[in-house]
């Protein structure tokens, strides 16, 4: 079976073919540029991740929040569990680019991590 | 506590009669609907003051016309106002639009019009070079002049306040109830009780004179779309361009505004609604194809916004001005469609006489009355020194808010703390042009919410576009 | 007056990186003027990552692209003042600007960068779409800035019009937040946005595109009711009978950046009518001696690495102006020619006395598969780049080696096209 990606590792984004055996396993990638590609292809067929960015409530900074996001990519599947998580949280200021909001979210062993001094 | 006059309805009519009523000993309320004053016709229409030879002699058009028209430049003067007397041309493209040009010439006649001439092709060519090749020549009238609508109202209520007249705002009137004396006036924000009442409710006047069991009148609601092109384009003609009239109005218009802007429009149509301001592909893409016809080069690639302007026009076809035949101390000043907005300064001292002549008497003159408005800070307008020394003095009009007018933060304040002044982004919009550039509010819209949130000391989700249910925030994310 | 070297007006990353570059260069008395009350531009508030994959080799979100270059600036001897606006630039360089401190400031500079960045084109700008104005209408980065910096919801039920990159961004955001992102209407027959965007701001949460697809009208008095939708054909006409209605309460507008160019034009500097930016050579000098443009106001970039090396260059050539005018001399100008396929190129024009390599940056017209990117000096065949896929919404360049230049004279043609 073939699969058809367009990669997002990065903006050039191109067209990759993923050939699947019957198993469902990953035989070969191509049409990638870079190894990027070949890792996302890889990854996708198997566990889906994608970064999340949001803001975070912060008590007493210059602005009510600050952008945060994850240190890592997390299992597209929970995506909106993790923004329950993020939407619950709040950060006394100041807070530094780095500064870690919520550490391990949902046990997917990722941190949310503040992206903005406030 | 019982004033002596409530006037319902704050467009420009209103509002100057307002402003003349508070140069006497009277006790007067401007009643408004919405959130703010000059939210109908008089936020939306074409800004023209005309000279007056439009009009059919010996109605109430004509004479409020020519009169206003001489009054307007001293009454801006005094409300320190924009106006600029650029002339109007009536533009002929064939000989029977000549035969038009030439009637019109001789109503102007009848109508007292001063300064008027005809010009032939070569001598239309000279004074608007970008004219279209198909226009035969014009009627040129010198008297003719643009001035801000909105601001001249703003302005008159402003000074009308300062003058003792109290303004109350979100006071929709549902009934009107009169025990011979005193009329109790039920609205939105309240109960109030008035001894006279001055209808000037435009497209809702007739609805308001129902209210006193006067059904005299009828208001049709025409609509005229136009749009607002940048300032680049500004000074593409220097008189305002009219084309030969119809029966339903002066036809599409191309002017440049007080404010540097070019203005083309109006459609003309019969609206079943009141209210409707929406635009429509069929009107929009009509003032596109007839504004080229007079100017060739005009194009709304260079619009900036486009709006709908609803007309209160009276079924017969004249201003609807007096006491009422069936409540005396019921004065209407209703179905002032065009030429308004040119006739308001006479229009004010017209409704006035027939009040007084309602009360039996004129009132003795307020002593305190100040006729002067004094000009709001516009720091676009300032000089490198003026701009130091203004700064000095206060910070805030160091702050530019609006990039594409350069308005300072210290102009929106002065506009929320005026008399009757802004309480939702439109209104700052109005008084202080932030907003009304190239990037209609793209950049500062969130600033100006935050300073109007600021300054009325309310969660910033609650300030609106221009009242109502128009909040521009929900709540909070987090 | 107070003399600087060198003013750069705006303090975003094309600032930022123009002033970091110059004083590397070896100029002395440098000044970034920022009209936000920090430095940054709008990067501050994209807090979406994909940021720096060129430049730093990793991904950042835009505070924090920037975060890297306002410390860089906060160590240099580079002078900042923010919440300053300059409002205008005279013929002998001297910059006007106005903040609530000092109140009114004039700078006498030796050379001048121009970063002011873009803004978006408004509903207005639209002169098509019909209907009423109530709340609810605005461009996808006035949403940005409310959901990202100030923390409201700008809405709850939501049509984008234009896929360009922040309305595709804007639709993943609003539906984390909790909206819901009904569609995204593209008048074009293609995407103006990245294709990954595509990917992981729409596929990613089943939000539908519809190509060839307008807004026609507006519903609501106060706030937004709903929309008109229809599809177009090829010359953007409208097809009757495909108008559809679909109720939301927000429409965002994501349909172009226009140069910021107020200030430019001011000082009557020559512009190009297809990026709306300055006419610029390749040291992105404009035709007013001294006045450099770089980043979004002298043309639309996609990804703010390409700002920051163009910038870098603006930089350099500001430097050069400053420290060593008499090299600007025996410049000899040619202009690069636009081949089939091409819109613009920047630069407009290009020193073929240049001792480095020179990078053209370009846009295509239209979406072509599978094409070639040519460059031919005098008829010459110079490169030949294969491409997937080049597309109107992603920047292309290609490089004239100094090998090149140096075999041409002012009467050369060099031309950049599309192979198809």
């Amino acid at each position: 079976m073939q699969k058809n990606l367009i990669c997002i590792a990065c903006p050039r984004g191109c067209y990759i073919t993923v050939d699947l055996n019957d198993s469902g396993e990953v035989v070969s990638v191509t049409g990638n540029t870079c190894k990027r590609g070949d890792t996302y292809a890889r990854t996708e067929m198997t566990n889906p991740t994608r970064s999340l960015t949001s803001t975070v409530k912060v008590e007493g900074g210059a602005h009510p929040v600050v952008p945060v996001k994850s240190a890592a990519p997390v299992p597209k599947g929970m995506l909106f569990e993790c923004m329950k998580e993020i939407n619950r949280a709040t950060i006394k200021a100041p807070v530094k680019i780095g500064d870690k909001v919520i550490e391990n979210i949902l046990g997917t062993g990722v941190d949310i991590v503040a992206t903005n001094n406030c | 506590m019982t004033y002596d006059v409530a006037i319902i309805g704050a467009g420009v009519t209103g509002a100057m009669t307002a402003r003349l009523l508070s140069s006497y000993k009277l006790k007067t309320v401007l009643v408004e609907k919405t959130n703010d004053v000059a939210m109908g016709a008089s936020k939306a229409n074409s800004a023209i003051v005309h000279a007056g030879f439009d009009a059919k002699p010996g109605t109430l058009k004509a004479k409020l016309n020519v009169k206003g028209c001489a009054m307007m430049p001293q009454t801006c003067r005094d409300l320190s106002v924009p106006y600029k007397n650029n002339g109007s041309l009536v533009v002929a493209f064939s000989d029977e639009e000549m035969d038009t040009v030439r009637e019109l010439y001789d109503r102007g006649m009848a109508n007292g019009v001063q300064g008027m001439t005809i010009l032939n092709q070569a001598e239309l060519r000279a004074l608007e070079p970008k004219i279209s090749d198909e226009a035969k020549g014009a009627l040129s009238a010198g008297t003719a002049g643009i001035v801000c609508p909105y601001e001249l109202t703003i302005a008159s209520t402003e000074n009308a306040v300062n003058n003792g007249v109290d303004f109350m705002r979100n006071a929709e009137v549902t009934a009107i109830s009169d025990d011979g004396e005193i009329f109790t006036i039920t609205t939105a924000a309240g109960e109030i009780r008035a001894k006279y009442i001055i209808n000037a409710a435009g497209c809702y006047s007739d609805v308001i004179a129902r209210m006193v069991g006067d059904d005299s009148f009828d208001i049709a609601v025409r609509s005229g779309e136009y749009y607002v092109l940048d300032r680049s384009v500004g000074n593409t003609v220097s008189h305002t361009i009219f084309q030969c009239p119809t029966i339903m109005g002066k036809g599409i218009l191309v002017t440049p505004t007080v404010d540097g802007n070019l203005l083309i429009g109006p459609t003309a149509d019969d609206v079943g609604e009141r209210d409707n301001l929406a635009t429509t592909d069929a009107g929009l893409a009509n003032v596109r194809k007839l504004a080229m016809k007079s100017v060739p080069s005009v194009s709304t690639r260079d619009a900036i916004t486009s709006f709908t302007g609803l007309r209160a026009h009276p079924v017969s076809d004249d201003f609807v001005i007096g006491a009422s035949k069936a409540n005396a101390r019921f004065i209407n000043a209703a179905g002032i469609e065009s030429p308004g907005l040119s006739a308001a300064p006479a229009t004010a001292e017209y409704v006035a006489e027939k009040l007084f002549a309602s009360m039996g008497a004129t009132p003795e003159k307020n002593p305190d009355y100040n006729p002067y408005r004094e000009a709001p800070v516009r720091f676009r307008h300032m000089t490198a020194e003026e701009r130091t020394a203004l700064v000095k003095e206060n910070p805030a009009y160091g702050r530019i808010i609006c990039r594409c007018e350069t308005i300072t933060e210290g102009e929106i304040i002065d506009a929320i703390k005026a008399p009757a002044g802004a309480r939702d982004v439109d209104g700052v919009k109005r008084r202080t042009r932030a907003g009304m550039g190239r990037c209609q509010g793209g950049f500062c819209g969130s600033k100006v919410v935050e300073i109007l949130a600021r300054e009325l000391d309310v969660p910033v989700n609650t300030i609106t576009k221009f009242g109502g249910n128009s909040n521009i925030l929900y709540e909070r994310t987090k | 007056m107070i003399n600087y070297d060198l003013v750069v007006v705006g303090g975003g990353p094309a600032g930022m990186a123009a002033a970091l570059k110059a004083e590397e260069c070896g100029v002395k008395k440098i000044i970034i003027l920022e009209r936000a009350e920090t430095l940054g531009g709008i990067l501050e508030q994209c807090i979406h990552t994909g940021f720096g994959l060129q430049y730093f080799k990793e991904e950042l979100s835009g505070p924090e692209y920037a975060g890297r270059f306002i410390e860089l600036v906060n160590k240099s001897n580079i002078d900042v003042k923010t919440d300053t606006m300059v409002l205008n630039i005279s013929k002998d360089n001297v910059v006007t600007a106005v903040n609530k401190d000092d109140g009114l400031l004039m700078f006498n500079a030796k050379a001048v960068v121009l970063a002011m960045g873009c803004r978006e084109r408004p509903r207005g700008a639209l002169p098509t779409l019909a209907g009423t104005r109530p709340s609810g209408i605005m461009t996808a980065g006035t949403a940005q800035k409310y959901v990202n910096i100030d923390g409201y919801m700008p809405g709850k039920k939501i049509v984008i019009l234009g896929s360009g990159d922040i309305g595709l961004i804007m639709a993943r955001r609003m539906t984390l937040e909790g909206a819901e992102v009904k569609m995204v209407c593209e008048l074009m027959p293609y995407s103006g946005g990245l294709t990954r965007n595509i990917v992981q701001c729409l596929n990613d949460f089943d939000i539908p595109l519809y190509l060839s697809t307008t807004v026609i009208k507006t519903h609501g008095k106060e706030r937004l009711e709903g929309v008109t939708i229809a599809k177009v054909d090829e010359r953007f006409n409208v097809i009757e009978g495909t108008e559809q209605y679909v109720e939301c309460d927000t429409l965002m507008l994501s349909v172009g950046l226009i140069p910021e160019n107020e200030l430019t034009t001011g000082v009557g500097i020559k512009m190009d009518p297809v990026t709306r930016g300055a006419y610029v050579s390749e040291m992105r000098e404009t035709d007013h001696p001294g006045i450099f443009a770089c980043g979004n106001v002298l043309q639309v970039h996609d990804l703010v690495d390409f700002v920051t090396l163009e910038a870098q260059i603006a930089g350099e050539g500001a430097a050069k102006y400053i420290l060593d005018k008499a090299s600007f001399d025996n410049a000899e100008y040619i202009e690069p020619v636009k081949g089939f396929g091409v819109r613009y190129i920047v630069p407009q024009k290009m020193n073929i006395k240049s001792e480095k390599d020179i990078e053209l940056y370009f846009r295509v017209g239209a979406v072509y598969p599978n094409a070639k990117v040519v460059l031919e000096a005098d008829g010459q065949v110079i490169s030949s780049k294969k491409k997937i896929k080049l597309a109107p919404g992603e920047m292309e360049s290609v490089t004239v080696p100094v090998s090149v230049l140096k075999t041409l004279t002012k009467d050369s043609n060099v031309t950049v096209r599309v192979e198809v």
